[in-house]
């Protein structure tokens, strides 16, 4: 580890904030990563709340937030800077006095942005799973060190503070064991009732006792169903009450018995799948028949 | 104590690395997980554990560390996989016994087990018959049969339930058998050859680029071609036994869609005969003539079977002789219709190859690909796409 670099200064504790419910195993990985300056891999289902962990780990922690959102044609060298040599070339042919100086065409990436933050910022790389195979060996260096250099310019770019570094992965690609071995690692896990209770608390204050209950039935009871394509996640969750309350659906309408024989209210949130609405269909219909 | 554990978990097939020991002990000078087991737990899980099917592993070695308790992980403390009847076999007994065992012995074994399992309604333990714990049938857990088998986590006592105790990620631990992982490691393969070539072509953004930065002077650049002419027929084989493996093929094939300019799949059950689907839902409605897809693809589409081969010979050898239908043609001239069509072919076995010589159709299936079949290991992908190449 670089000498030149210190942690943050004030080892601050993350546990979860008014908006965000983190789990023991959760903060436990999170504090380490932050106390020992390494990035932290989260992976999960989709829609577990990866990508806003970042988020919550800068307010709950008062740190600055960096994103750095991948996508297949994402380089390694995008995170550090990139060369605008067709703007230096327009500006050679029109004359212009910028052109002499290299270092107006650098631009930052948000790797250098995050080295040069006056405090330790969080620095989220979302879904790096993204990118080609060959992305995160690129960056193993700049994350164990925290330092890169610039050849255009001749100068070597130090981290000021250890960014705390949250990377999360859909586990579309495996990722290199090199990199792993750098990382903390956290797999959130898709949450207990209870915890989802805790969750919809934080995002709907006040929500009535029947409503929730019977929601949070329905959808663990839908997420039971065998051969779904995708399983409702907790997003889609927070998305449904949120229509349950803007349409006023009253509780009843939710329970189990109602639900063997038709679809939920506002289905559409939960189920995202043409393939996974016609199966419930199906189920639906068996059930009517042996009902009779 | 800790570098005990250490050794522990790489013996219990967790590769922890230095590096990531280290981490851990530098987490706990630190003052990190401090005050409890718990935390510690979720600390050197998250330090040492980088894949969550590996947590279902790190919770037995470090139950069986931390309590003194009998070490359950292991292959006999794999938990019950879907189609665990026959695992459960296969990790029990070592592979000269199971060819030492007579077929009798082994379908009756597993019927007792299958019937008994219908017959269990609830939990039981002790007595000598039911699947229970402590008890002395053959199956259970923790039991006194020496040629017993042991189903779930394994004995002495416990006392409550600690969070590793659930064992809550054992569904994700899916290094128990020959899939996901090996096919990945496949996917990277024919990757490399999707992209190898060695003609030169004008790189034109390489040119622009290096001539900008060239301050205008043209300076031209070559690259080597992209070779991206793979063009791959997938032939699955769906239905019983295959199931699980043909997900996770199907899944990393699409993914690997773009990898190839094609990428063409249909499914057959047991052998190939003159109907192929698409869609295992309407599988007798919608098929498709295996000459039409014999006429369709050129000759340079490269053929990948995929398939246990485990039917009877029958099924191959003679006119009639599917399960499924009445084939006018033996499986045999469809097969060799494809590979004359198709020169560049292998054939997947999911099944460990110390076990082909000993079911008949395997044997066959084998002659008939010309020794082009190949186990689905990591060696085994290996030698297949070389051979495709």
């Amino acid at each position: 580890m670089s000498k030149t670099t210190k942690p943050g200064p004030g080892q601050a504790k993350f546990s979860g904030t008014d908006r965000y419910v983190a789990t023991e195993d959760l903060t436990t990985a999170v504090n380490a990563a932050v106390t020992l300056g390494r990035p932290i891999l989260i992976k999960g289902e989709p829609g577990t709340g990866k990508t806003q962990l970042a988020e919550e780990i800068g307010r709950g922690l008062d740190r600055p937030l960096l994103q750095w959102h991948i996508k297949s044609t994402t380089k390694a060298q995008q995170g550090l800077y990139e060369y605008d040599a067709v703007a230096r070339l327009r500006d050679s042919q029109l004359g212009d006095e910028r052109v002499h100086d290299i270092k107006n065409y650098i631009i930052r990436g948000p790797l250098w942005e995050a080295f040069e933050q006056d405090q330790q910022p969080v620095l989220l790389i979302d879904e790096i799973d993204k990118a080609d195979i060959e992305f995160p060996n690129d960056l193993l260096r700049e994350l164990d060190r925290m330092e890169f250099y610039v050849y255009e310019t001749h100068e070597t770019i130090v981290a000021r503070y250890r960014p705390i570094i949250v990377i999360t992965s859909n586990n579309e690609k495996e990722l290199p064991d090199a990199f792993l071995r750098r990382c903390f690692f956290h797999y959130i896990r898709f949450p207990d009732a209870e915890t989802m209770a805790e969750i919809v608390e934080v995002h709907y204050p006040g929500l009535k006792k029947e409503l929730l209950s019977a929601a949070l039935e329905a959808f663990y009871g839908l997420r039971e169903v065998p051969g779904l394509k995708k399983k409702p996640s907790t997003s889609e969750l927070l998305d449904w009450l949120k229509l349950l309350l803007a349409e006023d659906i009253p509780p009843e309408a939710l329970r189990s018995d109602d639900r063997r024989k038709t679809l939920p209210p506002l289905h559409g949130a939960l189920l995202k799948n043409e393939q996974d609405i016609h199966l419930f269909e199906r189920l639906i219909f068996l059930h009517q028949r042996e009902g009779r | 104590m800790l570098i005990e554990f250490f050794y522990l978990l790489r013996r219990g097939g967790l590769k922890v690395s230095l590096t990531e020991f280290l981490t851990l002990l530098e987490a706990l000078k630190q003052g990190l997980a401090r005050y409890s087991i718990n935390e510690f737990y979720y600390l050197s899980r998250s330090a040492l554990v980088k894949d969550e099917a590996l947590y279902d592993r790190f919770d037995q070695v470090f139950a069986a560390h931390f309590k003194g308790i009998e070490q359950v992980f292991g292959p006999q403390g794999a938990e019950i996989p879907d189609e665990w009847l026959r695992q459960q076999f296969d990790r029990v007994f070592s592979d000269e016994e199971m060819a030492l065992m007579e077929a009798m012995d082994w379908d009756e074994l597993m019927e007792t087990l299958r019937k008994r399992l219908e017959e269990q309604k609830e939990e039981h333990h002790g007595g000598n018959k039911w699947i229970g714990t402590g008890g002395t049938s053959p199956f259970g857990s923790g039991g006194y049969n020496p040629a017993g088998i042991r189903i779930g986590p394994g004995g002495g006592q416990r006392s409550g339930v600690k969070v590793w105790d659930k064992r809550e990620y054992r569904n994700l631990d899916d290094s128990l058998e020959l899939g996901t992982r090996n096919l990945k490691v496949a996917l990277r393969r024919l990757r490399k050859f999707a992209r190898q070539g060695a003609a030169e072509e004008l790189d034109l953004p390489g040119t622009i680029d290096s001539t900008a930065r060239n301050a205008g002077f043209l300076d031209l650049k070559m690259v080597p071609e992209r070779h991206n002419a793979i063009k791959v027929l997938l032939f699955l084989d769906v239905g019983g036994s295959m199931d699980d493996h043909v997900r996770a093929c199907e899944e990393l094939f699409s993914a690997a869609k773009t990898e190839f300019k094609h990428l063409e799949y249909f499914y057959f059950h047991n052998c190939v005969y003159e109907g192929v689907w698409k869609d295992n839902r309407r599988r007798h409605t919608e098929k498709t003539p295996l000459m039409d897809v014999l006429h369709k693809y050129a000759h340079d589409y490269k053929l990948i079977l995929v398939g246990d081969a485990t039917m009877s010979p029958f099924e191959i050898t003679y006119a009639g002789g599917s399960v499924e239908h009445l084939n006018e043609a033996p499986g045999a001239t469809w097969l060799k219709r494809l590979l004359d069509t198709y020169p560049k072919a292998i054939w997947l076995n999911p099944e460990p190859q110390k076990r082909w010589d000993y079911t008949p159709s395997v044997r066959l299936i084998n002659e008939l690909m010309e020794e082009r079949m190949f186990p689905l290991t990591i060696s085994g992908l290996e030698q297949g796409m070389r051979e495709l190449l």
